[in-house]
């Protein structure tokens, strides 16, 4: 795959940066940007409020992101794709009112060891909230999901599994379908956290099984504040509203109110028409470039980088040990440097990494680490990217000395 | 090699890094605090024993990236024998001087004045300056009587 830099002018304006925290937020394509400019300059009202020609443009043109959004990630039922500010706002809305409705005292609600905090705070204080019962199903030793331990956890009573597609601090691309058929098996519903999914994998609800599957625009390409979640209508139909106002409802009495249907129900408010629209050019934009050839440049430039690590004394690499188990993700520690003077010894060279515990405060735990050093790839990213920041841990295990192997 | 890097890890605070000075619980202090930053993942104590009004000894135990303990470290040696208020004093010229606010003030430091090229990374100010929020604290809890809430520098 060949990913021209100028299509980034963000990467084009500067071209020694080493951009290697996709993974906490992508780069913008051309694009998206003009897609944006242009919904404003040409199309720009508030959706479904007036009757003049102009607000159905903007309309037509959110409800079409939905429908470009909803096909690109596999869901037939465009509907049943309901827009929030990301990821962490989707899975809230899951825990909060689909939780309360449905998790009880004395059920069960699990998650696993690898989950980012917006994918294990939000269950762990539903739980805490209704007086249910939060387990953790714990990992591999090389981070994958304990399917064995999972059996054993998800209960009769367990009305819920929240798992990661991928794990952001790992990399660790998890097995859906294994997942959800325990899941399914003992009558839980399964919903699964694709911040880091979608962005790198083909995604198709429809087959995969999953009853909700979340994600952000953010870091598949697309602008920052807008995400979602697509669901199983049936389970949002079964879903209290999460937040009320405008659009969500359907008439309004002094003493009650009725709502909208879907997806309305779930968006109060003025919509986010320029995400949906940034976002949409941002499937488009992977569409063009093909799920199956982004995936395998990852896999080849996350090999190349395994290989090229392997080969510098004293760093120890997280998680699973092919670069096909794992999203284009290496967390990593080097001797007893800490990742933070690590992460400004590498921004000195233009090497952008993350560094810290990545959201995932009881995984780190688990590991016994306080902290990682992360590297993550995405279309724009090339071999040349690994030399660099493999040239620049070199230069900063020299600062540090021997103490550092 | 970078300049702004050499003068950032300098080789007294790699040695501090290194082998902290004071490096010890003090099980019959007088006061104590805790330093945490939860986004980075530090965390130290600072153990301070104050003698007729001054700091007759100091320590601190905890980890952190070298700029935190180095910084842990290089103070547990500069405050010590100095009344609160001069320890005081000396926090607010070097929170100065790692802001880049009074880089003038930098030559009165004496060996603190190694962590002046902090002032050119902006996001290590919290760093090094976390375990002089915390002694700070630890002061004032000789002042009120009362254990202090943990600190933070984010």
């Amino acid at each position: 795959m060949n990913v021209a830099r100028t299509d980034f002018p963000l990467l084009a304006a500067q071209p020694s940066l080493v951009y290697l925290d996709s993974a906490a937020t992508a780069q913008k394509p051309r694009a998206v940007l003009d897609a944006i400019r242009d919904y404003y300059e040409t199309t720009n009202a508030n959706p479904h409020r007036g009757a003049y020609r102009l607000s159905g443009a903007a309309t037509e043109a959110y409800h079409g992101a939905r429908r470009d959004i909803a096909r690109f990630l596999g869901a037939a039922d465009a509907d049943a794709l309901i827009f929030t500010r990301g990821t962490t706002e989707a899975l809230n809305l899951l825990a909060t009112a689909w939780g309360h409705a449905h998790v009880h005292r004395g059920d069960r609600v699990v998650v696993t060891r690898l989950e980012h905090h917006a994918n294990f705070v939000p269950w762990q204080q539903l739980a805490r909230a209704v007086g249910a019962e939060f387990r953790i199903c714990e990992m591999t030793h090389d981070g994958q999901v304990d399917l064995d331990q999972l059996r054993l956890l998800v209960t009769a009573n367990t009305r819920v599994v929240a798992f990661g597609h991928v794990s952001n601090a790992l990399g660790t691309i998890n097995d859906v379908t294994d997942i959800v058929k325990i899941a399914h098996t003992a009558g839980a519903m399964a919903f699964c956290d694709g911040a880091q999914g979608a962005p790198h994998l083909r995604v198709d609800f429809d087959a995969l099984g999953v009853d909700a599957y979340a994600f952000s625009g953010h870091k598949m390409l697309g602008p920052m504040g807008i995400g979602g979640v697509v669901a199983r209508r049936s389970l949002l139909e079964a879903t209290p509203p999460y937040q009320y106002g405008g659009d969500m409802i359907e008439y309004v009495f002094d003493g009650d109110t009725t709502f909208n249907v879907l997806p309305h129900k779930f968006e109060a408010g003025t919509p986010n028409v320029e995400g949906a629209v940034g976002l949409a050019a941002a499937v488009r934009y992977l569409d063009g470039l093909g799920m199956d050839a982004v995936r395998a440049h990852e896999v080849s430039l996350t090999r190349y980088a395994l290989q090229q690590l392997a080969t510098i004394d004293g760093l120890h690499v997280q998680g699973p040990a092919t670069a096909e188990a794992r999203s284009g993700v290496v967390s990593f520690t080097l001797g007893d440097i800490h990742p933070h003077d690590l992460s400004t010894m590498l921004d000195v060279d233009g090497v952008c990494v993350r560094a810290g515990h990545h959201c995932a405060q009881p995984l780190m735990r688990a590991l016994r680490v306080n902290a990682t050093v992360r590297a993550s790839f995405y279309v724009y990213n090339t071999p040349a990217d690994v030399d660099a920041l493999v040239a620049s841990l070199r230069k900063a295990k020299v600062r540090f000395g021997a103490h550092a192997g | 090699m970078s300049a702004e890097l050499d003068e950032l890890y300098q080789s007294i605070i790699l040695d501090h890094n290194r082998r902290p000075r004071n490096y010890r619980v003090m099980d019959d202090a007088s006061a104590h605090a805790d330093g945490q930053n939860p986004l980075c993942g530090d965390q130290l104590t600072i153990w301070l024993k104050v003698d007729g009004g001054r700091i007759s000894d100091v320590s601190f135990q905890g980890s952190g990236c070298a700029i935190s303990k180095a910084s842990a470290s290089l103070m547990t040696a500069a405050i010590k024998g100095k009344t609160r208020e001069e320890a005081d004093a000396l926090f607010t010229k070097f929170h100065g001087v790692v802001t880049g606010a009074h880089p003038e003030d930098a030559e009165s430091m004496g060996s603190l004045k190694a962590l002046g090229g902090v002032s050119r990374f902006p996001l290590r100010v919290k760093c090094a300056s976390l375990a002089w929020h915390a002694m700070h604290a630890a002061l004032a809890q000789h002042a009120d009587a009362t254990p202090p809430a943990p600190v933070s520098t984010e």
